[in-house]
C-alpha cells in the first residue's frame, strides 16, 4: 500500500469529493426515516423502498429517453425517472402504512416482508422487460457551480457536483425545517413522543403518521433512483447491496437529528470513497494487493456494527417508536 | 347529556346517563373504578363518539368528531394520566394542535410566551413557559395542564381524578383554583372515587355504578356515608379490620441506598429504612417521588450505586430478579401490566412464571402441565380469581382480577417481605377490600410488608407504621397511632418533619 | 363478528396464499401466458413424478431448517435476518472440516461436517446474541450486516487459502464422498431426515419444556420475564445461537450433498430470506413450516418448468412469496381488528 499515494491533495479532493456523490442515497434515505420515526412508525423496509424507487425511475428514465419526444428533451427522462422513483416509493410506503397505522400489525413483520416484496418485485420487473442486462440510461453530469467551484480545495470538493446533489442537501434542510420550525414537525414529533396526547390536542395521529411514512419512503424512493438514474445509469438486482439497512442504522446513529443523519451519511459515503480507491490503488500496482478486495467491501458493513456500538439513551428515542396506536389505551 | 350509552367490547361503560352541567358551578361525577366516569366525560369531550343520546350545548345540539371540536366550542380536559409530551416545553405544549397565526411556520415564541403569562396570572396559575415538561414536578404539570385548557380558551373544565397526584396541601391549592374559576363563570365537571373531596368542593353530586346514574343531589343535601352508599350499593364500611401488629425481627433493611432514574437523574438520594416481620410499613408520598425507583432497586430491576438492601439477612444489592426473589421477596408490581403478569400466557401460566423450572412443576425435564394446572386451580379458588379456566389468556381477565392472580402468585411463594406497590390502584370496593384484607392476614402470619400507595387513605388504613418518601428520601417515619395528618402532609410536600435523611425507625 | 373474526384467523394463511396465486395469476397473463396452463406445469413439474416429488422435498429441506430455526427464535422476538450468513458460515465450517478431513470413514465424517454446519451457524449468530445482550445492538440490524460479511468472507477463502489447487474456479476442494450426505431413501439424503426429526423436537422445545417457556415469557414481555425472575439474555442468546446452527447446517447439508464444493455466492439460495417468509406465514408453528416449505419449494421448482413455456423470469416465485407474506399479515391484521 503506498502511503505517498493516499496523503497528496488530488487524492483526498477526489476521495471526498466522490464520497459526498456516494453519501447521497443513504443520505436521502436516512433523512426521510428520520421523519417516518419521529412519527412513531418504524420502517425496516427500506432497503425494498429505496430498490422500488431505483427500478421505477430506471424504467420511466429508459421509456422516455428511447421514445420520440424523449430525443429532443433528453433531461425529460432523467428528472421524471426522479419523480417516479419517488412515487414508486411513495406507494410502498403506502402499502406499510395500510398495514402498521391502519390494521395495526406489527411493523418489524411489515417492514422486513415489505423488503422482500421489494426486492423480489423488482427482480422480476426487471428481467420480465429488459432480456439483457446492458439497458442504460443517461447520468447527470456535475455541475459546477460559477465562480465558487473555483476556490482552491473546497470549489472542487463542495462546488463541482451534480444538480441532484446540490438539491439533495437543501432537502435535508427543508426537513430540518419541517421537523423544527413548522405545526407540521411539530404535530410529526408530538404523534411520534406520546400520540395521546397529540389527539386529545386536537391532532389526527393516524393521518399525521401516513404523512410521515410517504415522506420518508418518497425520499428513500428518490434516494434509490438517485443511485440508478442519477449517478449508476443502470439497474442491477440488489443495487443498493444494504444501503437501505444502513440508511435504519444511521437513524439510530444520529439519534433521530436530521444534521446528524447527514453526518453519518457523510461518514459512510467517505468509507465507500476510501474503499473504491484503495482497491484502485492496489490493482495498479498489480497483483500482490495488500488488503484483499473483499475485506475493503465489508468496510461500510462493519462501519455500521461499530457506530452502533455506542448506548443509545431512552431520551433520544421517540418514546411511542414502534408501537401501533390504539385510541383508549394508555 | 341525554341518555348516552356506549358499548366497548364485553361491557356496557354507559347506560342511557343524563348529566347536566349549569354555568358557573362544580359538578362532581362520583363512582368506583369503572363505573363509567371517564368514559363519559371522554364522550362530552369527544375523543369517543356515543352509540347513543344526544349533546346539548346551550339548546344546541353539537356533534363531535374529535378533540378539535371540543376545544372550538370552549371544552377544556385535564386527564388522570397527563396528556403532556415529556420532551415539549410547557409553551409548545400550549399551542399543539393549535393553528398557529402564521401557518406553517410555528408561532413566535414570544407572542406565546407573553399570553401564556397573561392567562397564568389572570386565573393565578403560576407557570414557566420555557421549562421542560419531564422536568417538572407532578403538581406543576397539572398547572400546565389546566392552563393549557385555559389558554385554548375553555369555559367549560373537565377534570379526571386530579387529586390523585397531589399532597393535601395542594389539594387545597387546587380546590381553592377550581371555586375562582367557577366564580369567574367557568363551568366545572370534576370526576373523582374520594369522598371528602366531592364533599369539599363541589355544589351538586352525580354518582355512577355500573354505568348507570344512580342520582344526582346538590352536596349540601348529603354526606359521605350516603354517598358512599349510593356509590356501591351496600353499606361500606369505611375502616378496615385490623388487630395490632407483633413486630418481630427486621426482614428488609435498606441503607442508605442512591439509585437514578430511567432519565439518569439522580433520583434514590440514601433511602433508608427497616420493615420487621409481622409490620406494615406504609410509604405515603405524592407520585414521582422515588416510589417506583425504590420498587424496582428491592427486586433488582433498577441497579443501586451505593448503600445496601439486606432481605432476611441476605445481601441482595443489585443482584438478579431470581436472587431477589428465592432472598424471600415477593412483589406486587406497581405497574401491573408491564412488570406484572402476560396477557398472552394463560392463567395458569401466569401463575408459575417464577416457578416453572422447579421440581414441582417438571418431570424430566419437560414441563408437567398437570401439575400447572391443579396448582392454578387451587390458587383460582382460593383468591377468588373470576376466570372461565385456569387456561383463558391473562389479559381477558378484569383489572382487579388481574390482579389477584398476580397476588395468588406471589403469596404462594411463601415470601418473607412483601412490597405491595399501589396494589388497589384502579381497583373496584371488593377487590380493593379483598387486597386489604389479604394484605393483612400476611402481615399476621409473620411476613414483613412494605406497602407504597400514592392514596393516603390506603396508607393510613393498612399501616403499622407510616413513612413519607420525598425527592428520594424518607422524610420521617411515625407510628400510625401517631400519626397527624397534616403533619404528614406537609412531609409529602417536603415541608416539615424530621432531619431530612435521618435513619429511618427506631 | 367477533366470532367470524377468531374463526377468520388460521385460515389467514390459506387465504393469503390464494389471494396471492391469484395475483401472480394476474402477472402471467399480463405477460401474455396461460395462467391455468402454467400452473399446470408449475404442479406437474413440482408433484408429477416420483422424481419430481423427491426433488421438491429436497429443496424444501434449507427452508425448512431456516424456517423452523426462526420458529423458535422469533418465540422470544428474535429476528434473526442473518440466516444467509449463518448459512455461508455453517458451509464453510462443514467443508474445512471435508477438506482436512478426506480420509475419514462416512460414519465419522458425516456427523463431524454436520457438527459443522451446526458450529460455523451458532458461532457467527452468536456474535449479534453478544451485540444485543451486551450492547444493547437491535439484532435485525446487526444480523443483517453480518450477513454482507459473512458472503465477502467466504468469497475471498474460496478465491484464496482454500481454494481448490486443481482448479482455475474459486472454489474449494471437492467434498469426499464420503463426506457427502448418505441417501437414505431413493434420492432423499440424510438432511431431509433430520429435518423431520427436527420438527417434533422444535414443537416439545417451544411448548413443553422450561426454556421455551422462558422463551416465549421473553418474547412476549420481557419486563414481565425479568421481574419474575427469568434471565431475558439468556433466552435472547439461546434463540439467535439456535437459529443460526440450524441456518448453518441448512447450508453446509445444500453444499455436501448438491454443490459437493464450496462455491461462494453461488451456494446461495436465499434460503436465508425465505426461511424468514416460512416460518412467518407457518406462525411459528413447526409441524406447519414443513408444510409451507414444500408448498415454496414447489412454487420455485414449478416455476423452472414454465421455463419451457415462456420467458417468466425466475424471480416471480420470490415476489409472490412476498406477496403470500404481505396477504396474511394484512389478513391477520384485520381479523384481529374485528375482535
Amino acid at each position: 500500500m503506498q502511503w505517498e499515494h493516499i496523503l497528496t491533495w488530488t487524492f483526498l479532493i477526489a476521495l471526498i469529493t466522490a464520497g459526498i456523490r456516494l453519501a447521497i442515497p443513504v443520505m436521502l434515505a436516512t433523512v426521510g426515516e428520520v421523519v417516518t420515526e419521529r412519527s412513531g412508525v418504524v420502517n425496516l423496509g427500506l432497503e425494498g423502498v429505496m430498490i422500488s424507487g431505483g427500478l421505477a425511475a430506471f424504467m420511466t428514465a429508459y421509456a422516455i429517453e428511447h421514445s420520440a419526444w424523449g430525443q429532443a428533451a433528453p433531461w425529460a427522462g432523467t428528472w421524471l425517472g426522479l419523480l417516479a422513483g419517488i412515487l414508486g416509493g411513495m406507494l410502498l410506503g403506502l402499502i406499510l402504512a395500510l398495514l402498521c397505522v391502519t390494521l395495526r400489525a406489527d411493523q418489524v413483520v411489515s417492514g422486513v416482508t415489505l423488503v422482500l416484496l421489494g426486492v423480489g418485485m423488482t427482480s422480476y420487473l426487471y428481467r420480465q422487460r429488459f432480456s439483457s442486462l446492458t439497458a442504460r440510461v443517461a447520468g447527470l453530469e456535475p455541475w459546477p457551480v460559477p465562480g465558487l467551484s473555483s476556490i482552491p480545495v473546497i470549489g472542487p470538493i463542495l462546488f463541482n457536483h451534480d444538480v441532484m446533489t446540490y438539491i439533495s442537501f437543501a432537502l435535508v434542510a427543508v426537513v430540518w425545517f419541517l421537523l423544527y420550525r413548522t405545526t407540521w414537525g411539530q404535530r410529526i414529533r408530538a404523534v411520534g413522543e406520546h400520540p395521546a396526547a397529540a389527539d386529545t390536542s386536537g391532532i389526527n395521529v393516524n393521518a399525521t403518521r401516513y404523512a410521515a411514512i410517504l415522506i420518508g419512503t418518497g425520499l428513500a424512493g428518490l434516494g434509490g433512483a438517485v443511485l440508478t438514474v442519477v449517478q449508476l445509469g443502470l439497474f442491477r438486482e440488489g443495487i443498493t447491496a444494504g444501503k437501505g439497512w444502513i440508511a435504519v442504522a444511521l437513524v439510530i446513529f444520529a439519534r433521530w437529528r436530521p444534521e446528524l443523519a447527514l453526518a453519518g451519511a457523510l461518514l459512510f459515503g467517505l468509507a465507500d470513497s476510501l474503499q473504491y480507491r484503495i482497491q484502485a490503488l492496489d490493482t495498479a500496482q498489480v497483483g500482490a494487493g495488500a488488503i484483499p478486495y473483499e475485506f475493503l467491501l465489508m468496510l461500510p458493513y462493519v462501519l455500521t456494527l461499530i457506530v452502533l456500538l455506542a448506548r443509545v439513551r431512552k431520551s433520544d428515542t421517540p418514546a411511542a417508536l414502534g408501537r401501533p396506536y390504539v385510541k383508549g389505551e394508555r | 347529556m341525554r341518555g348516552i350509552v356506549k358499548h366497548f367490547p364485553g361491557v356496557l361503560a354507559n347506560d342511557h346517563v343524563d348529566f347536566e352541567l349549569a354555568r358557573g358551578e362544580i359538578h362532581a361525577l362520583l363512582g368506583e373504578n369503572g363505573a363509567g366516569k371517564t368514559t363519559l366525560m371522554n364522550i362530552l369531550y369527544g375523543l369517543y363518539r356515543p352509540d347513543a343520546g344526544e349533546i346539548l350545548l346551550g339548546e344546541q345540539a353539537v356533534h363531535f368528531r374529535s378533540a378539535f371540536d371540543a376545544i372550538a366550542r370552549g371544552l377544556g380536559m385535564v386527564h388522570q394520566h397527563f396528556m403532556l409530551v415529556n420532551s415539549f416545553s410547557v409553551a409548545e405544549n400550549m399551542t399543539l394542535g393549535q393553528p398557529s397565526p402564521r401557518q406553517p411556520l410555528l408561532e413566535d415564541p414570544n407572542t406565546v410566551r407573553r399570553r401564556i403569562a397573561e392567562i397564568s396570572n389572570q386565573h393565578g396559575l403560576r407557570v414557566d413557559p420555557t421549562a421542560v415538561v419531564w422536568q417538572l414536578s407532578v403538581g406543576e404539570q397539572q398547572r400546565v395542564e389546566i392552563l393549557k385548557a385555559l389558554y385554548r380558551g375553555a369555559e367549560v373544565l373537565i377534570l379526571d381524578e386530579p387529586t390523585a397526584v397531589l399532597t393535601p396541601q395542594e389539594t387545597d391549592e387546587l380546590l381553592a383554583i377550581l371555586r375562582s374559576l367557577a366564580g369567574q363563570g367557568k363551568s366545572i365537571v370534576f370526576i373523582s372515587h374520594k369522598l371528602h373531596e366531592v364533599m369539599a368542593a363541589s355544589d351538586r353530586v352525580t354518582v355512577l355504578r355500573d354505568g348507570r346514574v344512580v342520582g344526582t343531589v346538590p352536596t349540601r343535601e348529603t354526606d359521605e356515608r350516603a354517598l358512599a352508599k349510593m356509590m356501591v350499593g351496600r353499606d361500606v364500611t369505611l375502616a378496615v379490620a385490623k388487630g395490632s401488629a407483633r413486630p418481630g425481627e427486621v426482614l428488609l433493611q435498606v441503607d442508605g441506598v442512591f439509585a437514578d432514574s430511567d432519565r439518569e437523574l439522580p433520583c434514590l438520594q440514601g433511602l433508608s429504612l427497616k420493615v420487621r416481620a409481622g409490620e406494615i410499613v406504609g410509604i405515603a408520598g405524592v407520585a414521582g417521588n422515588g416510589q417506583t425507583e425504590l420498587e424496582e432497586a428491592i427486586v433488582g430491576l433498577r441497579p443501586v450505586k451505593r448503600g445496601r438492601i439486606r432481605v432476611c439477612s441476605t445481601d441482595v444489592t443489585n443482584q438478579s430478579p431470581k436472587t431477589c426473589i428465592q432472598a424471600g421477596i415477593g412483589l406486587i408490581p406497581s405497574d401491573r401490566y408491564g412488570m406484572g403478569m402476560l396477557p398472552d400466557f394463560s392463567v395458569a401460566d401466569n401463575l408459575v412464571l417464577s416457578t416453572h423450572a422447579g421440581p414441582r412443576f417438571t418431570r424430566r425435564g419437560l414441563l408437567n402441565r398437570g401439575a400447572i394446572r391443579a396448582h392454578a386451580a387451587k390458587l383460582v379458588h382460593d383468591f377468588d380469581v373470576r376466570t372461565p379456566s385456569v387456561d383463558t389468556p391473562g389479559g381477558a381477565l378484569s383489572g382487579g382480577n388481574i390482579q389477584k392472580m398476580i397476588l395468588a402468585r406471589e403469596l404462594s411463594g411463601q415470601p418473607r417481605v412483601l412490597i405491595a406497590a399501589q396494589p388497589t390502584r384502579g381497583l373496584d370496593v371488593s377487590a380493593t377490600e379483598f387486597i386489604h384484607r389479604q394484605i393483612i392476614a400476611q402481615r399476621d402470619t409473620g411476613v414483613a410488608i412494605l406497602l407504597l400507595s400514592t392514596e393516603l387513605d390506603e396508607v393510613l388504613a393498612l399501616s403499622d407504621r407510616i413513612a413519607v418518601i420525598y425527592e428520594g428520601q424518607i422524610a420521617g417515619m411515625v407510628d400510625r397511632a401517631e400519626a397527624d395528618l397534616h403533619e404528614i402532609g406537609l412531609m409529602m410536600a417536603g415541608r416539615g418533619g424530621p432531619a431530612r435523611g435521618a435513619e429511618a425507625g427506631p | 363478528m367477533r366470532a367470524a373474526a377468531q374463526a377468520a384467523r388460521p385460515a389467514a394463511p390459506v387465504l393469503g396464499v390464494l389471494a396471492a396465486l391469484l395475483i401472480g395469476a394476474l402477472l402471467l397473463a399480463l405477460a401474455g401466458i396461460d395462467p391455468l396452463m402454467a400452473y399446470g406445469v408449475m404442479l406437474r413439474g413440482a408433484f408429477g413424478g416420483s422424481r419430481q416429488v423427491q426433488e421438491t422435498i429436497l429443496k424444501a429441506v434449507p427452508l425448512a431448517l431456516v424456517g423452523l430455526g426462526l420458529s423458535v427464535s422469533l418465540r422470544a422476538r428474535m429476528w434473526n435476518i442473518g440466516g444467509e450468513g449463518q448459512y455461508f458460515i455453517g458451509a464453510l465450517f462443514g467443508t474445512m472440516v471435508a477438506v482436512t478431513f478426506p480420509g475419514w470413514p462416512a460414519w465419522l465424517l458425516v456427523p463431524a461436517v454436520l457438527a459443522g454446519g451446526l458450529l460455523g451457524g451458532g458461532l457467527w449468530a452468536a456474535i449479534p446474541a453478544w451485540l444485543r445482550t451486551r450492547r444493547g445492538m437491535n439484532e435485525i440490524i446487526s444480523t443483517l450486516m453480518l450477513n454482507y460479511i459473512a458472503v465477502l468472507l467466504v468469497e475471498y477463502l474460496v478465491r484464496g487459502p482454500l481454494q481448490d489447487p486443481a482448479s482455475y474456479l474459486p472454489e474449494s476442494a471437492q467434498f469426499a464422498p464420503a463426506a457427502r450426505m448418505p441417501a437414505l431413501i431413493g434420492r432423499l439424503h440424510l438432511g431431509v431426515f433430520i429435518a423431520l426429526a427436527l420438527v417434533p423436537l422444535c414443537y416439545l422445545l417451544i411448548w413443553r419444556t422450561p426454556l421455551g417457556f422462558k422463551l416465549r415469557a421473553v418474547g412476549s414481555r420481557a419486563r414481565v420475564a425479568r421481574t419474575a425472575g427469568i434471565d431475558p439474555a439468556a433466552s435472547i442468546a439461546f434463540a439467535l445461537i439456535f437459529s443460526g446452527a440450524l441456518a448453518g447446517l441448512a447450508g453446509l447439508i445444500e453444499v455436501s450433498y448438491l454443490h459437493t464444493r464450496l462455491k461462494g455466492q453461488l451456494i446461495s439460495g436465499g434460503y436465508g430470506f425465505s426461511g424468514i417468509l416460512v416460518a412467518l406465514i407457518s406462525r411459528l408453528n413447526p409441524f406447519a413450516v414443513v408444510i409451507v416449505a414444500i408448498f415454496f419449494a414447489a412454487l420455485t421448482i414449478g416455476m423452472d418448468a414454465t421455463h419451457s413455456l415462456a420467458q417468466v423470469p425466475a424471480t416471480l416465485a420470490d415476489a409472490l412469496q412476498a406477496l403470500v407474506v404481505l396477504l396474511v399479515l394484512g389478513a391477520d391484521a384485520l381479523a384481529r381488528r374485528g375482535e
